[in-house]
């Protein structure tokens, strides 16, 4: 079988694309396939599901939204945009307010019910208002979470993890 | 180790062992991880890159969990040695595709790697044979402890991990578990069963992870939703779900040995034929035929071959596996009758 593409070679690669539930076969030789591979990963990279995403859900159409840049590492809205990357972790604190929907959209939470590191240095305060916690602190809040929805599993887990965080200290 | 040496070796995850083997392939956990401080990898200037490699791999180089391990600096390879770790699952594509100032530490039996400096600063992962996720998840997260007591993560109470993309905020695990679904997909239901899980927020992908075709009918399949839940909530949920699609397969392949006995079993015996007397073969072809034999051996049709044999085919036939073994670079059409050879050598055709 010949490539689609250049007619030439072999075709040895071979791709399925499902565009409004259309299926397409491409058969493709080495060369060819390389060249529509990066074309490819361009196209279909999550990061342009995510600026799509970003765009339906907040209305960032300022300028000055687009130009508001992370202190720490330069990173603009603009480049997050465009590469569906943040630069660093305070990137989450500087682009809060579009951020949150997003990731809301993505995982339906936007609230950390996983593990907690020993060692929080300093916490990048994602929440305005909220304080300093350091992981003993929120391990306990969750507790008395976990109590009240009567979560019995998940607060006896927590309270196992206090138990062993406290004899460290 | 030298990277030449794992040729001799077949990864612990292809062992076909562990938990219900005869459908599940392997099980596979991961973590991002970032330092606090330092711009994410890919957002990084050299220096900054720098110091990341050398923070981690010193944290690394104490662990007790990969005092053997062999740590290899991603820039330094061929890009056939690259292609060869991808292959064998040790790293992802955009790793191999990034490596400068970039790194790679696994123990010998190929279990735990650790990507340094991949799109995010870390990226850790257990592999293991079966359906085991649950053990794959204890050694990661007894691994992720030691390293978090050594190093500031980038964390925040309210999001969790911060990772580079907002998709691994939180926990920043993604579990993944390798399926085999020969009878289901054979028999038509494989795209109902799928489509279902999609609406879990689970995911499927191909053989080698994100962007990559079903083939041969191995899916791969893990979570999407990183956030609001905790990894063994997130880890108990795809395991149901695998639980599930496990007995499907079960009574798919019961169904079609009562049904069309004489169909199956001609089906797996003339591919089992084809690849023993084979002196050109795709590796499209050869997955899909691998396919076949390998129910044929898990339903007891075929009885002179191992699961084992037929996991370390579908790794060695492989471009650049092929390549190593060769020791040189092969055209495509070269790679054919090489991949055939090897077929034969091992099953003794």
């Amino acid at each position: 079988m010949l490539c689609d593409i250049c007619g030439k070679n072999d075709a040895t690669v071979h791709l399925t694309e499902i565009v409004d539930n259309k299926m397409t076969k491409l058969h493709l030789c080495e060369e060819c396939a390389k060249k529509k591979g990066a074309e490819m990963e361009e196209h279909f990279g999550l990061s342009d599901l995510l600026a799509g995403l970003v765009d339906f859900e907040t209305k960032v159409t300022h300028k000055k939204e687009l130009k508001k840049k992370c202190a720490r590492c330069g990173m603009t809205y603009e480049d997050f945009r465009r590469t569906g990357r943040l630069g660093c972790g305070e990137c989450y604190a500087t682009f809060e307010e579009s951020l949150v929907p997003l990731i809301k959209r993505v995982h339906g939470s936007s609230e950390h019910l996983g593990k907690v590191p020993s060692r929080v240095s300093k916490p990048v305060k994602v929440q305005a208002s909220q304080k300093k916690i350091d992981g003993l602190e929120e391990l306990k809040r969750r507790l008395q979470r976990a109590v009240k929805l009567e979560q019995f599993e998940d607060a006896a887990r927590l309270r196992d993890k206090i138990r062993e965080l406290e004899k460290k200290k | 180790m030298r990277i030449d040496d794992l040729l001799k070796h077949t990864s612990e995850w292809l062992k076909g062992t562990g938990p219900n083997s005869n459908i599940v392939i392997s099980s596979r956990i991961r973590l991002a991880r970032n330092l606090s401080g330092l711009p994410f990898s890919h957002w990084a200037g050299k220096k900054q890159k720098e110091e990341s490699l050398e923070t981690i791999k010193g944290a690394l180089q104490t662990s007790q969990f990969l005092k053997k391990a062999t740590s290899i600096d991603i820039s330094s390879l061929s890009s056939i040695d690259k292609q060869f770790l991808v292959e064998r699952h040790l790293m992802s594509r955009e790793h191999a595709a990034n490596p400068e100032l970039s790194a790679l530490l696994f123990d010998d039996k190929e279990i735990v790697s650790i990507m340094i400096n991949e799109e995010d600063h870390i990226r850790m992962q257990v592999m293991q044979s079966g359906f085991n996720l649950t053990e794959s998840w204890r050694i990661t997260n007894e691994i992720d402890t030691e390293l978090g007591a050594r190093l500031n993560y980038a964390f925040s109470s309210k999001l969790g991990y911060l990772t580079a993309c907002p998709t691994n905020v939180g926990t920043g695990i993604r579990a993944s578990v390798m399926l085999h679904l020969p009878a289901l997909v054979l028999t038509n239901q494989a795209n109902r069963v799928l489509q279902t899980i999609t609406k879990l927020g689970l995911t499927i992908r191909g053989f080698y992870g994100e962007g990559t075709e079903v083939q041969g009918n191995f899916f791969q399949i893990s979570n999407q939703v990183t956030l609001g839940r905790s990894e063994e909530e997130i880890i108990d949920g795809i395991e149901r779900v695998i639980n599930q699609i496990v007995s499907r397969e079960e009574s798919a392949r019961k169904t079609m040995f009562m049904r069309s006995k004489e169909k199956l079993i001609d089906r797996i015996w003339r591919s089992y034929g084809t690849l023993r007397s084979a002196h050109i073969i795709s590796s499209n072809e050869t997955i899909e035929l691998l396919s076949v034999i390998r129910l044929g051996v898990d339903m007891d049709i075929i009885k002179d071959i191992t699961i084992p044999v037929i996991n370390e085919l579908f790794i060695l036939t492989q471009p650049a596996h092929l390549q190593k073994m060769e020791k040189k670079v092969l055209s495509p059409q070269e790679r054919d009758l090489k991949r055939a050879e090897i077929i034969r050598e091992k099953l003794g055709g």
